[in-house]
């Protein structure tokens, strides 16, 4: 029998530093059970959603968790809404749009075709916003606007253009502030609780199933939207996922940024130069 | 809650600490203030607050209290390296964290105890990447957010102060804390004043 001192050091381990052993055995499991890789989110946020996701489903440990992910490919499925979904808003922070008009616009007018890339792009209200302002400058019909995510379910909402009614009031206020030049009850029609977005928008949208973690480029487009997408990724990841972003952009693409995030950090801070610093708007160099 | 009582002494706080994570709510923003006057130039922990305030408001806090501080202050920023020696505050309207590799993220999850940024995502975070080499300190304030995440921070190994209810301009934040995580010590704002300035050699 091995002393008492001897028995302290095995297992000191608190509950809470156990946790993040099974974690990274979590990560690694759905690495090989389903080939979406979160290794290289943010460690903090994952750990507050497992959390959740423990309550939700009714497991005391990761590990529980883990049994159910990885025979249950249900389970899996809803877990990609903790792991992946942000909540968003149309138009959300205005003054991005504004500057959108104001600087980005002129230049797409330039181009005879435009093609966008709104990446992680979640259910897709900032896909519906920027549709809204490209028809607004009469850029729409010349325009591809790729939406994608990793998330099938949240791409299945993003393309049927339905919000809770409730939310409309934000977007609208929002659309106002953007400098909307229309109302935006011109662009949706309202039926069971729901806003139900213009189809018509959508004829210029493709949405696809892809990850800023494991794929790469698939096309050249001439501006990239990701706003809070990367805050949820550690540097590598977003070291990786700018790497594609300057790979896919033509030059002097633009690329948008959510308001509290900065290219400073990145390897790749010197590969842009900044547009409309407030507003978080890069140009590829 | 521990058998022995919290310590009421002014006292050095613990020695090699990294990292000083301080949670403010109503009646924080003069609190704070004798707190940051306290702090030593060769203070070697980083310092990271959040105080809940309007949102919008926030963004000032590094200028409201540059005059008086000896350290830098700023407003902390995503993937940003956590420095010692320098103030950090958390932004209106996002949570802040503190990743294991010892550099900030920023959230956008739902708010927790109706705040964002919330204390206890930073103190949980944090406990996380520092274990026994960090400090939070919990004050004044009239909501329960705080009191999770000190749990946490004591569990993993961190030190914990928490500002006699008695002395605080709202209560029930410091008065939480206590009740559901213990302190090291109990301290009015002075007395934590007198210890903050006994950091450093």
């Amino acid at each position: 029998m091995l002393p008492e001192a001897d028995l302290g050091v095995c297992f000191q381990l608190q509950d809470d530093d156990v946790f993040d052993i099974e974690l990274k055995l979590l990560l690694e499991g759905i690495l090989l059970r389903y080939q979406h890789d979160f290794r290289d989110y943010s460690v903090a946020s994952l750990r507050r959603r497992m959390r959740q996701a423990m309550e939700r489903f009714g497991c005391a440990t990761v590990s529980q968790l883990q049994d159910r992910i990885l025979h249950e490919p249900a389970v899996f499925a809803q877990m990609l809404q903790f792991f992946t979904v942000q909540v968003s808003e149309m138009f959300r922070d205005p003054a991005y749009f504004r500057m959108l008009r104001e600087k980005v616009v002129p230049v797409l007018h330039t181009y005879p075709s435009i093609k966008l890339w709104v990446a992680g792009c979640s259910s897709g209200e900032e896909v519906w916003s920027l549709a809204i302002l490209l028809e607004e400058e009469g850029l729409l019909e010349r325009s591809m606007i790729y939406a994608t995510d990793i998330n099938v379910e949240a791409l299945a909402a993003a393309e049927a253009g339905i919000y809770a009614i409730d939310r409309i009031a934000q977007f609208s206020e929002n659309y106002r502030q953007a400098g909307g030049k229309r109302s935006l009850s011109d662009y949706y029609t309202a039926a069971y609780k729901g806003a139900i977005f213009d189809r018509r928008l959508r004829r210029q949208f493709v949405f696809a199933d892809h990850s800023l973690a494991t794929d790469s480029v698939f096309s050249e487009v001439h501006m990239v939207s990701c706003r809070n997408v990367m805050i949820y990724f550690n540097k590598d990841l977003q070291d990786r996922a700018l790497g594609l972003f300057h790979e896919a952009l033509v030059n002097r693409g633009f690329l948008g940024l959510g308001m509290k995030e900065s290219l400073h950090f990145s390897r790749h801070a010197a590969s842009f130069r900044e547009l409309a610093p407030a507003e978080k708007i890069f140009q590829r160099a | 809650m521990p058998a022995t009582l919290p310590s009421t002494t002014i006292a050095a706080p613990p020695r090699g600490l990294r990292l000083i994570a301080i949670g403010a709510s109503a009646g924080g923003v003069e609190a704070l203030g004798v707190l940051l006057r306290a702090l030593p130039a060769s203070c070697r922990a980083a310092v990271v607050v959040v105080l809940h305030l309007a949102p919008g408001r926030s963004s000032r806090l590094p200028q409201l209290y540059a005059e008086h501080c000896l350290l830098p202050l700023q407003e902390a920023q995503d993937k940003e390296e956590v420095l010692g020696g320098t103030v950090y505050f958390a932004g209106p309207d996002y949570h802040l964290q503190i990743e294991p590799e010892l550099h900030f993220s920023l959230s956008l999850d739902e708010a927790v105890n109706f705040s964002r940024p919330s204390i206890d995502v930073l103190l949980e975070s944090a406990a996380y990447a520092y274990h026994h080499d960090m400090l939070a300190i919990i004050l004044t304030g009239a909501s329960a957010d705080g009191a999770a995440g000190l749990v946490r921070v004591r569990n993993l190994g961190g030190s914990a102060w928490v500002q006699d209810p008695a002395d605080a301009v709202a209560s029930s934040m410091p008065a939480a804390a206590l009740q559901r995580a213990g302190a090291d010590r109990v301290l009015d704002l002075r007395q934590m004043a007198a210890s903050l300035a006994l950091l450093g050699d």
